[in-house]
C-alpha cells in the first residue's frame, strides 16, 4: 500500500452520506426511527452476536457437551452403581437405582458448570479483554440490553446441553418417568440461576485477581459435592445441610428427582424449589443490569 | 430552527467534585469537521463520550440531531460512528464478522449487512483481510477496520476520538485519506486529537481546550493568524545558554518563547530575525525557519506544549 493511492478516487462510496442533507427535522425523525428497531431487538442481537463468538470454540462445546454425560453416566450409573445395587439391590436405594437417583443431580451439574463458564469470563472480557460491551454501548444498545444478551446466549447453550444430556440418560435406562423430559427446563433453570448470580459479581471485576478460579473452587465445586448429589441431604451432618438449603444445585435436583421417578416431597418444598431460583435469577439479572450500566456510564 | 448538528452549552462532567469538562459550549454545523485539540487529560475523550451519548452530563445542555442524549441515547447512537481512542473490536471474531456484528446492532438485516460489509473492507483496504483474525492486523489496519466499523450504519456524524495516535507515519497518512474522502462526501467529523498536524490536515474548525476548558475557537488558519506570527524561527544554544541568550536577544521579534532545548523567535520574517542575531554576534548551533502551526497557537495560550 502506498500513500500515492490518496489521489485514487474511490469507486463506489461505501456508505450513504447523502442523508447529511436532510433537513433538522427529518435528521431528527430518522434518528427517532433507528432507535426503534435496537430498542426492541438489541438484547437479540447481542446474543447473536455471544453465539457467533461461541463458534470460535464450537468443537469443544460439542465435545464437552456429549463427552461429559457419557463419562459421567458411565462412572457413576455404570461404575459406582453396580457396587451400590449390588450390596442394597436394583432398587435399594431410596427405592430406585442408584443410577436414577444420580443423573436428575448431573443434569443440574451440567447445566451449572456451562452457566459458571459463560458467566465468568466472558463478562469480564467484555469490559477488560476484549473490550466489546463499549463497543456495544457506543451503537444503539444499552447496559441492560448486553446483559439480557448474554443470558439468552448462555441459555442458547445451557439448553442443548441439557437435552443432550437428557438424550445420553434416556440411553443409559436413568429416567423413569416422561415427566423426566421437563428437568431440562429445571436443569436450566438451575444453571441460568447460578450463572446470573455469578454475573452479578464478575461484572463488578476490574481486575483479575484470580477471582474466577475462586468461584469454581470454593462456590461451584464445593456445591457439587454438598446438594444432595451423590447422596440425600438428610444423610449428611445437620451443620452441613445448610450448603443444600441455599445451593440452587440442590433445589434443582430435587425438583428432577420429583419429574424423573417421583420422588416424594410436601408440596410447598416443590414450589420452594422453583421460586428459589427463580428469585436468585431475578436478584442476579437485576444487579447485573445496574452493575453494568453504571459501569459504561463513565 | 437550529441547524447545528452538535449543540453544546455549558456542558459539564464532574467527577467527585473534579470538572473533568467545565462548560464548553461549541456547534458544529451539518458536513463540517470539528476537531477538539489539547494535551491528554484535557477532557477531549469525555466530551466525545457525551457528544457519543453513553455518559450522563453532570450540567449544560447538549443537543445532538436535535435531540437530548440522556433522554434518547439509542436514538442518538443510530445516527453516529464511533471510533474510539482504543480500538475496541471483537477479537474472538474474524475481520467481517466484526462488521456483521456490528451492523446487527443498528437493526440492519442479515441480507443487507453482508454487502455493507464487504463495501466498507474494500473503503477500508482490507478486502482481502475479511477472513483473518483481528489480532494478525497491523495496528494501522486496525484502526481502518475500526472505521470502518463505525461506518457500517451510514453515520450522519462521525466521531474520532485520537484516530491516528500510536500509528506509523504512512498508516497515519492512509487513514488521513480515507477520513479526508469521508468529509468531501459531506460526513460530518467531530474529532479530538493531540497532533496539530491531524488538526490542520482534517479540521475545518476546531476549539483549543486546555483543563476542560476551551481557550480558543476558530478555522486552524484563524487561529495561527490571531495567536501567532506567520514564521517561526528556533535556534538552539545548548540548553545551559538557552535562557541566558533570550535575554540578550530581548526586542527581536514580536515574541521569544524559551523552551528547554531551543527558542522560538515569532516573527513574519524568519530571516530577517536570524540575521539580526549574527549581526548582534551570537553564533546558534542550529537554527530553522517554519511555518507556525497551532502547536504554537497553543504555547501561547496555555504556555505548555501540546505533547509533554
Amino acid at each position: 500500500m502506498s500513500i500515492g493511492q490518496r489521489s485514487g478516487a474511490a469507486a463506489t462510496p461505501a456508505f450513504d452520506a447523502s442523508a447529511s442533507a436532510t433537513t433538522p427535522a427529518e435528521a431528527k425523525e430518522l434518528a427517532m426511527v433507528g432507535g426503534v428497531k435496537p430498542r426492541r431487538y438489541g438484547s437479540w442481537y447481542v446474543a447473536e452476536h455471544r453465539i457467533r463468538s461461541m463458534r470460535s470454540y464450537l468443537q469443544t462445546i460439542v465435545a464437552t457437551s456429549i463427552g461429559n454425560p457419557l463419562v459421567y453416566l458411565f462412572a457413576l450409573g455404570v461404575g459406582l452403581a453396580s457396587l451400590i445395587d449390588t450390596n442394597l439391590g436394583p432398587t435399594g436405594f431410596n427405592g430406585i437405582s442408584y443410577l436414577a437417583f444420580v443423573a436428575p443431580a448431573l443434569l443440574c451439574t451440567a447445566a451449572v458448570t456451562v452457566a459458571a463458564e459463560e458467566s465468568t469470563y466472558p463478562m469480564m472480557m467484555g469490559f477488560k479483554w476484549n473490550p466489546i460491551f463499549y463497543g456495544m454501548n457506543a451503537a444503539p444498545i444499552t447496559g441492560n440490553q448486553i446483559v439480557n444478551g448474554m443470558v439468552i446466549s448462555i441459555l442458547a447453550r445451557i439448553i442443548p446441553t441439557c437435552a443432550i444430556y437428557f438424550v445420553v440418560m434416556l440411553l443409559f435406562g436413568a429416567v423413569a418417568s416422561p415427566w423426566g423430559a421437563l428437568g431440562i427446563l429445571v436443569a436450566s433453570l438451575t444453571g441460568i440461576s447460578v450463572g446470573l448470580v455469578i454475573m452479578s459479581y464478575t461484572s463488578r471485576i476490574e481486575e483479575d485477581k484470580g477471582q474466577m478460579a475462586m468461584i469454581m473452587r470454593f462456590g461451584i465445586t464445593p456445591m457439587f459435592l454438598f446438594s444432595g448429589t451423590f447422596f440425600s441431604l438428610g444423610q449428611m451432618p445437620i451443620y452441613l445441610q445448610w450448603i443444600g438449603w441455599i445451593s440452587p444445585l440442590w433445589h434443582g435436583t430435587e425438583l428432577g428427582r420429583v419429574l424423573s421417578y417421583g420422588a416424594s416431597e410436601p408440596t410447598w418444598l416443590t414450589v420452594l424449589h422453583i421460586a428459589y431460583p427463580l428469585a436468585l435469577c431475578w436478584f442476579g439479572w437485576k444487579a447485573t443490569q445496574r452493575v453494568v450500566t453504571r459501569r459504561l456510564n463513565k | 430552527m437550529p441547524t447545528s448538528v452538535i449543540t453544546a452549552n455549558l456542558l459539564t462532567k464532574e467527577y467527585k467534585g473534579f470538572a473533568a469538562v467545565d462548560g464548553i459550549s461549541f456547534d458544529v454545523a451539518p458536513g463540517e469537521s470539528f476537531g477538539l485539540l489539547g494535551p491528554n487529560g484535557a477532557g477531549k475523550s469525555t466530551t466525545m463520550r457525551m457528544v457519543g451519548a453513553v455518559s450522563t452530563r453532570t450540567s449544560g445542555e447538549l443537543s445532538i440531531l436535535g435531540l437530548d442524549p440522556n433522554e434518547h441515547g439509542p436514538e442518538v447512537r443510530s445516527q453516529l460512528g464511533v471510533v474510539p481512542q482504543s480500538d475496541n473490536l471483537d477479537m474472538e471474531l474474524r475481520v467481517r464478522d466484526n462488521l456483521i456484528v456490528y451492523g446487527r446492532y443498528f437493526g440492519i438485516p442479515r441480507s443487507e449487512v453482508g454487502k455493507k460489509a464487504d463495501a466498507l473492507l474494500e473503503f477500508a483496504q482490507l478486502s482481502d483481510r475479511a477472513k483473518s483474525k483481528v489480532d494478525d492486523l497491523s495496528g494501522g489496519m486496525k484502526r481502518r477496520l475500526t472505521i470502518a466499523r463505525a461506518l457500517i450504519n451510514d453515520p450522519r456524524i462521525l466521531l474520532l476520538d485520537e484516530p491516528t495516535t500510536g500509528l506509523d507515519p504512512q498508516a497515519r497518512h492512509i487513514l488521513w485519506d480515507r477520513l479526508f474522502r469521508l468529509k468531501e462526501q459531506g460526513t460530518t467529523l467531530l474529532l479530538t486529537t493531540h497532533y496539530m498536524d491531524e488538526a490542520e490536515q482534517l479540521c475545518d474548525r476546531l476549539v483549543v481546550v486546555d483543563k476542560g476548558s476551551i481557550m480558543a475557537e476558530g478555522s486552524p488558519a484563524s487561529l495561527i493568524k490571531k495567536y501567532s506570527t506567520r514564521e517561526v524561527l528556533e535556534v538552539r544554544f545548548g540548553s545551559e545558554r538557552n535562557a541566558q541568550v533570550a535575554e540578550q536577544i530581548a526586542g527581536i521579534g514580536e515574541r521569544i518563547e524559551v523552551l528547554p532545548d531551543r527558542l522560538l523567535i515569532y516573527s513574519d520574517n524568519g530571516e530577517a530575525e536570524l540575521a539580526r542575531i549574527t549581526a548582534a554576534g551570537l553564533e546558534p548551533m542550529t537554527s530553522l525557519v517554519r511555518r507556525s502551526s497551532l502547536e504554537d497557537v497553543f504555547l501561547r495560550l496555555t504556555g505548555r506544549s501540546l505533547i509533554e
